[in-house]
């Protein structure tokens, strides 16, 4: 296996991603396309770390560390996301993002 | 016993149909017209990128992966579509008027991202014999290099779950 066939595949998630978060206007669908993104880093980090152990067998494993706090902080970030969006709910009776303005100067 | 040569040649099959269903998928999460179904598709992309951990001999992360993203993840997802009502069926109306914006930022950034990567990665093999990433190491790693990051990462933890009680408790 090549590095790059996993640093492509991250690349082209990430930039799958990308656009859903430009595209989509309903707030869930926009928290999905962010997890998108954090599972193509999380590709990325695995590979290059997988590179540098078999450069030096004894070198500890950086890049899983990284992957599991990466998952934790997305874990978080969903949790506190959909809470966001439910309140905007609540308070709207719709998601759509492109209807809260009230923070344009 | 199996020849190295063998090895590579399973695990380039095993990697192309994944990423090929990871890209499907994906592009399913991103263009599709029906929520349930984005996270239904959502739920294939972390699969694909579990069984991608393995590959890349990160085992515990790939566990962590199902537990964490397919195990509590999806789920708050699908209560989020569920609690804010959306259509069940197909919804016309979940881009934006302009979202055709994100095609070329999506395609220029995907070009200088591939452009860079091949330019310095030619070649770079992963071997396919290496042995797997020891969980033990991985602890230790956390609590001691990592062990403040650790702290952080609790207490990022915490003020979620009271952040999220506080803004979707209804007084």
């Amino acid at each position: 296996m090549l590095l790059n066939q996993f640093l492509l595949l991250g690349a082209v998630l990430f930039c799958i991603g990308v656009y859903g978060v430009i595209a989509r206007k309903n707030a869930v669908m926009v928290l999905m396309s962010i997890e998108v993104i954090l599972n193509s880093v999380n590709i990325n980090l695995l590979a290059f770390d997988r590179i540098w152990m078999q450069a030096d067998p004894d070198r500890l494993p950086h890049g899983n560390v990284f992957a599991l706090y990466i998952i934790a902080v997305a874990a978080a970030e969903v949790g506190v996301g959909l809470a966001m969006v439910l309140l905007i709910y609540r308070n709207r009776r719709s998601i759509a993002l492109d209807e809260l303005s009230e923070m344009k100067g | 016993m199996v020849a190295a040569s063998d090895i590579v040649v399973a695990q380039n099959i095993g990697f192309g149909l994944i990423a090929l269903v990871m890209v499907v998928f994906a592009l399913g999460v991103v263009s599709g017209s029906n929520v349930v179904h984005a996270a239904l598709s959502l739920v294939m992309v972390m699969a694909g990128a579990a069984a991608l951990y393995v590959l890349l001999a990160a085992e515990f992360v790939a566990v962590t992966q199902v537990l964490v993203y397919i195990g509590a993840v999806m789920v708050l997802f699908l209560f989020g579509v569920m609690l804010t009502r959306a259509k069940l069926g197909r919804d016309a109306d979940l881009n934006n008027r302009t979202w055709y914006i994100g095609i070329p930022v999506a395609v220029l950034l995907l070009g200088v991202m591939a452009y860079s990567l091949i330019d310095s990665f030619e070649d770079t093999k992963i071997a396919a014999d290496t042995a797997p990433v020891n969980t033990e190491d991985v602890s230790d790693l956390i609590f001691s290099a990592y062990l403040l990051p650790f702290w952080g990462l609790s207490f990022v933890l915490l003020a979620a779950v009271i952040g999220a009680i506080v803004l979707a408790r209804k007084d």
